[in-house]
């Protein structure tokens, strides 16, 4: 699958001189990186495979040089793509030779905790771990968990809705963010929401959640903060099989509970994470499934004897009760250090991310395995179980000639079988370039047409992170028209924009 | 002629016959909240009562699709079989709009994004829409979001359309995420606190580590209530808890045990405490903290203040004041402007529905922006004209 960005534009990589003049009258000249190795720092995010040298870095302080910056791209035409900490796994911050990028570091304040609201008012910048490092002494914390969330910042987390292993149920960002400043091309500044819940009209805070830096530039989130469980304790339960571990996660949820964390891990990724840094799981054991339950300690220990007798009778090796929370952070001491665990058993690995109807899991395990086996690679698996995301990693040697051309291939076809089984291309990683030009297997030219013209609406010269999610660029006059039938175009009177 | 479509294409087939006659459409199904929003200008009604049934339910993956309109309580009674519920529990506004109890249609709870009490701790509508099928104001059918629980796919249009009043397409299809009921219920009621001390038991116990999923204050009984769900053995002890937290207030303790604990939130969800007799009614969202003070804001000021009552821990306000020419939106929106927030006219005569902003002003920018988002999906205005602007 080659991938391809727009090609910079020469008019625009010839004015190069004149765009660092013009954010230099804008920004204090420290704030804006021309000089190439400086830049060189900028060229990737996580995903870095895919690389590209900015045309310039503008690191802004203030809403006002933000609103500047994005006026300033306006009229001189060029893109801009915003960027947090980077650690985007798509692609989404992936820089432009032609555009500007928007790095948002320096706004790293919290500016306001109000805990009688229940709420913080944060910049973009702040780390994702920080706000609830903020808030913990009170008892408080705020809900998304990304496995990245020591490093990525909140402003990023808005822009791929990020999840993490609490979100079965404490929900994804978008349910757990109140209000955004933000400022769309053109320089506008808008607020979005607020302390109060669900204003009406449009819901444009819960649009921009998860639309990868396509619509605008985030300047400020207020985020919801929820009071600690009391307690919280872990199950480890190993099972002969990953069917058998599907069946006993199945089983939990029938049963009307819902864990604050319910993961499971294949045999390979249990061998690998046992020769990484040894926690205690059993290397005999087809599949490990982690629970944890949290809440009042009278619930938790009710909660704790029926998922046990769950486990027991679906099949489970044994059965491992966390009695202290070093234990319980131990059991998942494994699983937080499965990625990097993962990349000690091949020399690279590609991390895939699609979600799947749950009780498909043993079926798409089987399919998958086969796939990879076609093509020689291996794979090892992590899922957040509980909502069927899986992050399927593909081992290969980018030092083999075509193994990361085929890692790709096998890549792009678990994301397909996702799909036909009633899943998604992306559960939490977002679309980004990565999975761009898979967009056609979940959504036909209609549907990407309608969520190209809602790019429009806030974007029209499509300035702002182009070249990502969608697998063409449209122009919006061309949205604006209607599709022709049977050789006649059936409303001439609907406006062409 | 009505057109009752039966299926999406005859939908699809709806919206360009409007399209090409440049007929406005009203979207209908049992037509229970035909009273809010804006009072539009007379439109050919698109009846989509015919369009029902659950096309899919699988208790074990939490995830239910029905067509746009299928019963709501037939949807209720087939969750409640399997011990299941939408959990943000959808508000039925019989009550204060009057027509029949229970006759709501999911398409419906989804134009309005009713939300119910639990809302604080469970989410609105739009939190539980996973996706949806739909035929756009341009008369193309469009799909977006899935039916797993985590996609984060493409854009989030399940957020927009869900209280965009049918402005933006005419759903077909809507699936949910739906969650287990809670084991039991109790709700702790304290009485005598007064509304500013009563408000403040409410934050204290939203702070706290209890997980009370509704939190009211009824200034006619001078009470405030704290729902409590789960298991039978947590319930009762986190009940417990609570009452020793506020004990310091001085309040006197009561509970509701479970069938009078769902009796008293589902009175309140469907705003009776502000329903009955002459005046309009106006709902606000601002920060729980805010709450008193709007109220005392616009009692000082000499707003006639019919009835009010507080709900999400003091961040939802319902009123009813005497009817007034303007319904009273100027005063409202001046104190709430001033805290920050939102306020919708819900119930007031048409005259003054077609006068009055309904729904919250919103600044230029924003408005332009509202406008251009609406234009992406119907650029001709053909849908629910007028509904929530008289501009579109």
């Amino acid at each position: 699958m080659p991938l391809t960005m727009p090609l910079p534009e020469p008019a625009i990589l010839s004015r190069r001189d004149e765009i660092v003049a013009r954010l230099r009258e804008i920004l204090p000249p420290a704030h804006v990186i021309a000089d190439e190795t400086a830049r060189r720092a900028y060229e990737c995010d996580a995903l870095a495979m895919y690389r590209a040298l900015p045309l310039v870095v503008a690191l802004p302080e203030t809403v006002a040089e933000v609103s500047a910056i994005m006026a300033l791209a306006a009229e001189l035409n060029v893109k801009i793509v915003p960027r947090g900490a980077g650690t985007s796994l798509s692609g989404g911050a992936l820089p432009l030779e032609d555009g500007i990028l928007l790095g948002m570091a320096k706004f790293n304040r919290i500016l306001e905790v109000d805990f009688e609201n229940r709420c913080a008012r944060v910049q973009p910048g702040v780390q994702n771990l920080a706000i609830t490092r903020a808030v913990e002494h009170a008892g408080f914390y705020y809900a998304p968990d990304p496995s990245s969330q020591i490093a990525c910042t909140i402003g990023g987390n808005v822009g791929e809705n990020a999840g993490g292993v609490h979100c079965l149920k404490y929900g994804l960002t978008t349910n757990n963010i109140l209000g955004l400043e933000i400022v769309l091309m053109g320089g506008e500044v808008l607020r979005l929401g607020g302390k109060h819940l669900d204003s009406e009209m449009y819901d444009l805070l819960g649009l921009m959640t998860g639309s990868e830096g396509l619509l605008g530039v985030v300047t400020e989130v207020t985020v919801r903060l929820l009071q600690k469980p009391l307690t919280a304790r872990g199950l480890l339960l190993p099972f002969p099989s990953v069917e058998a571990g599907a069946r006993c996660v199945g089983a939990i949820i029938a049963r009307g509970i819902i864990p604050g964390g319910l993961e499971m891990m294949d045999q390979a990724t249990i061998g690998a994470v046992e020769s990484f840094q040894p926690c205690g799981y059993p290397l005999n054991a087809g599949a490990i499934v982690i629970v944890e339950l949290d809440g009042t300690p009278a619930e938790v220990d009710h909660l704790v004897a029926v998922v046990e007798g769950i486990a027991r009778a679906e099949g489970a090796m044994e059965t491992r009760v966390s009695q202290s929370e070093a234990e319980r952070l131990r059991f998942w001491a494994g699983r937080k250090n499965a990625f990097p665990a993962v990349s000690c058993i091949g020399p690279d690995y590609l991390c895939m991310d699609g979600t799947i109807p749950r009780r498909r899991l043993p079926d798409v395990l089987t399919r998958m395995d086969r796939l990879a086996k076609a093509c020689g690679l291996r794979v090892a698996n992590v899922f957040h179980a509980g909502d069927g995301n899986l992050h399927p990693l593909i081992l290969y040697d980018a030092s083999k000639d075509g193994d990361i051309e085929r890692a790709e291939q096998l890549g792009a076809d678990i994301l397909r079988l996702c799909v036909e089984v009633g899943g998604v291309l992306t559960g939490e990683h977002g679309v980004g370039v990565e999975k761009r030009d898979l967009m056609g297997e979940m959504f036909d030219e209609t549907d990407l047409s309608q969520q190209q013209r809602v790019k429009c609406a806030f974007d029209p010269q499509h300035r702002l992170n182009p070249g990502k999610v969608f697998p063409t660029l449209h122009r919006c006059a061309e949205l604006g028209a209607m599709h022709v039938q049977s050789g006649k175009l059936p409303f001439p009177n609907l406006p062409r924009f | 002629m009505t057109p009752s479509p039966r299926d999406e294409t005859d939908v699809r087939d709806a919206i360009r016959d409007a399209l090409a006659a440049e007929t406005p459409l009203a979207i209908r199904g049992h037509g229970s909240k035909a009273g809010l929003g804006r009072a539009a200008a007379p439109a050919q009604i698109l009846s989509l009562a015919a369009l029902s049934g659950v096309t899919l339910y699988e208790p074990e993956e939490l995830v239910l699709t029905a067509r746009a309109g299928t019963p709501l309580r037939e949807i209720v009674a087939l969750l409640d079989a399997h011990r299941q519920q939408l959990a943000f529990e959808p508000m039925d506004h019989a009550l204060l709009l009057g027509g029949a109890r229970d006759d709501a249609t999911i398409g419906g709870v989804v134009a309005v994004n009713a939300s119910g009490p639990r809302r604080i701790k469970a989410g609105a509508a739009r939190d539980h829409l996973l996706g949806f099928r739909c035929v756009t104001g341009r008369g193309e059918i469009v799909k977006s979001g899935g039916r797993v629980m985590k996609n984060v796919t493409g854009y989030d249009l399940s957020k927009l359309v869900a209280g965009s009043y049918g402005t933006l397409a005419v759903l077909t299809e809507t699936t949910f995420k739906v969650l287990p009921q809670a084991e039991t219920e109790q709700t702790l009621l304290l009485s005598g606190l007064g509304e500013e001390k009563g408000l403040a038991a409410l934050r204290k116990a939203s702070g706290s580590p209890y997980e009370v999923s509704s939190l009211a204050f009824d200034p006619r009984e001078n009470i405030a209530a704290l729902r409590l769900e789960g298991p039978e053995i947590s319930v009762v002890k986190r009940r417990d808890d609570l009452v020793a937290l506020l004990a310091p207030l001085g309040a006197a303790a009561q509970t509701l045990e479970a069938e009078s604990s769902r009796a008293f939130w589902m009175r309140l969800r469907d705003g009776e405490p502000v329903a009955a007799g002459e005046g309009v009614v106006w709902r606000i969202s601002l920060a729980p903290s805010d709450g008193f003070t709007f109220v005392e804001s616009l009692r000082r000021n000499g707003a006639p203040l019919l009835a009010h009552v507080y709900d999400w821990a003091g961040g939802l306000v319902w009123l009813r004041l005497e009817a007034a020419p303007d319904a009273h939106a100027g005063a409202i929106r001046a104190v709430v402007d001033r805290l920050g927030g939102h306020a919708t006219l819900i119930r007031a005569d048409e005259a003054t529905r077609a006068t009055v902003d309904v729904f919250h002003p919103q600044p230029a920018a924003l408005a332009a922006l509202t406008r251009r988002v609406k234009d992406a999906f119907d650029p001709l205005h053909i849908l629910e004209r007028g509904r929530m602007r008289a501009d579109f």
